[in-house]
């Protein structure tokens, strides 16, 4: 394979060829890999998944994709982390009570709403909130709405890599994001032209970002919403 | 919160798109692959395949057609008819399908609805149901009887009965399908699909005998439906699937309106 290519991990979590449709409607050519080789060589790599945590990280091990991915992720592949492949990527999920990657600080919480009318899994069509500018978000313009299928979701330690938000009975992360890795709880691959326009800027992004932090009136605004979103949260 | 999804449902046989009125009387008009990319650039938000021949011999035209749609529209995509093993709905889902509609297999046998939440999860599988009124008796209490075989063959099971059990084994939501609606355009069956979405933590698909936009505001509302599903009234061309989200978006519901 050219060490230019970019790469889809597979790692048998769900059906990731709706991921490389998509990708191919935005002119890039992506390849399924489940060699760890392929994936520390990847120009490029997006990290897709459905299904649960603990079987995901089981595959991932098997296949020696864990190390991989944090070798390459640590010498600033741009990855992009979709769904379950978000989540594992944080240190530990509810889900099974499952210790996971461990690329980001922060863990993934099982949704617990109050209105017993609120179905879980969340799936459908929600709005995405930008709370913090990112080169892959860019596109994104208020009462831009994307799908989601999800039961828990992610909970990063710290506030400046949460790029969006979305609601459901209460504000959750649905985007985050750090040095060269970027995150979506929805899938973008099933969110129509606001989808394909994030695996677009994707895929023309140089992996580089950082946080607003001479910005602090920005900073200060993204936190509250954050901490307004924790607050409400029960535990 | 989630916004109320518009599904078009595209009724294909033989690799062509049909519409039947009280499922029958089908006549092809069109390419539903064309169709699918028409409605998915309008602002669809779910589409729905359902093979209304789905005899094995003409199961690769099916997965010809739903490879084309995959590679067309990046939207929620489900695909049913003739499912009747995790076989049959893998070969979807490699085809591009991402939900698997289940219908008269998983009534002849049940267990093919957990099978089938097991190998690709509970939220891709629909459990559609095709109903009809009867007088209430005692083996149809709710009055709703799940009629399979395309319409044919009256089951003497009882509707909210079975749409309980589908939840049980693991159906992520249900499509409520009224033989006495389709076709009609007078409107969806609001009193059975309002007392199937309350009897369930799953949602609720409303389908047949969608005619004006009011009644998917009906169906949205009065009739507790998470989404509404449309055929004629935007295949022959009276409505836009634009215009129907515009239309429940000024009535106030939460609508996905920029795509």
């Amino acid at each position: 394979m050219s060490p230019t290519a970019t790469v889809i991990v597979d790692y048998d979590a769900g059906n990731l060829r709706s991921v490389q449709r998509a990708l191919a409607e935005v002119g890039v050519t992506a390849t399924l890999s489940s060699h760890p080789a392929d994936v520390v060589n990847a120009q490029r790599i997006v990290f897709p998944g459905v299904g649960a945590a603990g079987s995901a990280m089981r595959t991932l091990r098997k296949l020696g994709l864990d190390a991989a991915l944090k070798h390459a992720i640590a010498s600033g592949v741009p990855t992009l982390g979709i769904c379950l492949g978000l989540q594992i990527s944080l240190e530990h999920s509810e889900e099974g009570d499952t210790p996971t990657l461990g690329l980001l600080p922060g863990v993934v919480r099982r949704f617990r709403l109050d209105d017993p009318r609120l179905k879980i899994p969340h799936m459908g069509w929600n709005e995405v909130r930008v709370v913090q500018p990112h080169p892959v978000l860019a596109g994104l313009v208020p009462g831009d709405e994307c799908y989601f299928v999800h039961g828990y979701y992610p909970d990063p330690t710290r506030v400046e890599d949460v790029l969006a938000i979305a609601n459901y009975e209460r504000d959750f992360v649905c985007s985050l994001g750090r040095g060269n890795y970027v995150g979506t709880q929805f899938h973008a691959e099933k969110s129509g032209r606001v989808g394909l326009d994030l695996l677009a800027r994707f895929a023309r992004w140089d992996g580089k970002f950082e946080h607003q932090q001479s910005d602090k009136s920005r900073n200060d605004s993204v936190r509250a919403e954050v901490a307004g979103a924790q607050a409400k949260r029960p535990c | 919160m989630l916004s109320k999804r518009i599904i078009a449902c595209l009724d294909v046989r033989d690799g062509k798109l049909a519409k039947s009125v009280k499922f029958v009387d089908t006549r092809d008009i069109g390419d539903p692959v064309a169709k699918a990319r028409e409605y998915y650039l309008d602002g669809l938000d779910e589409l729905v395949f359902y093979d209304i021949t789905a005899s094995s011999d003409k199961r690769r035209i099916l997965l010809d057609c739903v490879e084309k749609v995959a590679a067309q529209v990046f939207i929620p995509f489900s695909v049913g008819g003739g499912v009747r093993s995790v076989g049959d709905a893998t070969d979807l889902r490699l085809a591009g399908a991402e939900k698997i509609n289940l219908n008269s297999a998983a009534i002849r046998r049940p267990e093919l609805i957990a099978e089938c939440a097991e190998a690709i999860g509970n939220q891709n599988v629909v459990l559609s149901m095709d109903v009809r009124n009867v007088t209430v008796n005692e083996a149809q209490p709710s009055g709703y009887e799940i009629v399979i075989d395309g319409g044919r063959t009256p089951t003497g099971r009882d509707a909210l009965a079975w749409a309980l059990t589908g939840e049980a084994l693991g159906a992520g939501e249900l499509v409520i399908n009224s033989i006495d609606a389709d076709g009609t355009r007078a409107g969806y069956a609001i009193a059975l699909t309002r007392s199937l979405a309350d009897a369930v933590r799953i949602p609720v698909i409303a389908s047949g005998g969608a005619g004006t936009p009011e009644h998917l505001y009906d169906v949205l509302t009065e009739g507790h439906a998470d989404a509404a599903l449309v055929a004629s009234m935007v295949h022959f061309g009276d409505y836009r699937v634009s215009g129907l989200k515009q239309y429940l978006h000024d009535r106030g519901l939460k609508i996905r309106m920029s795509w």
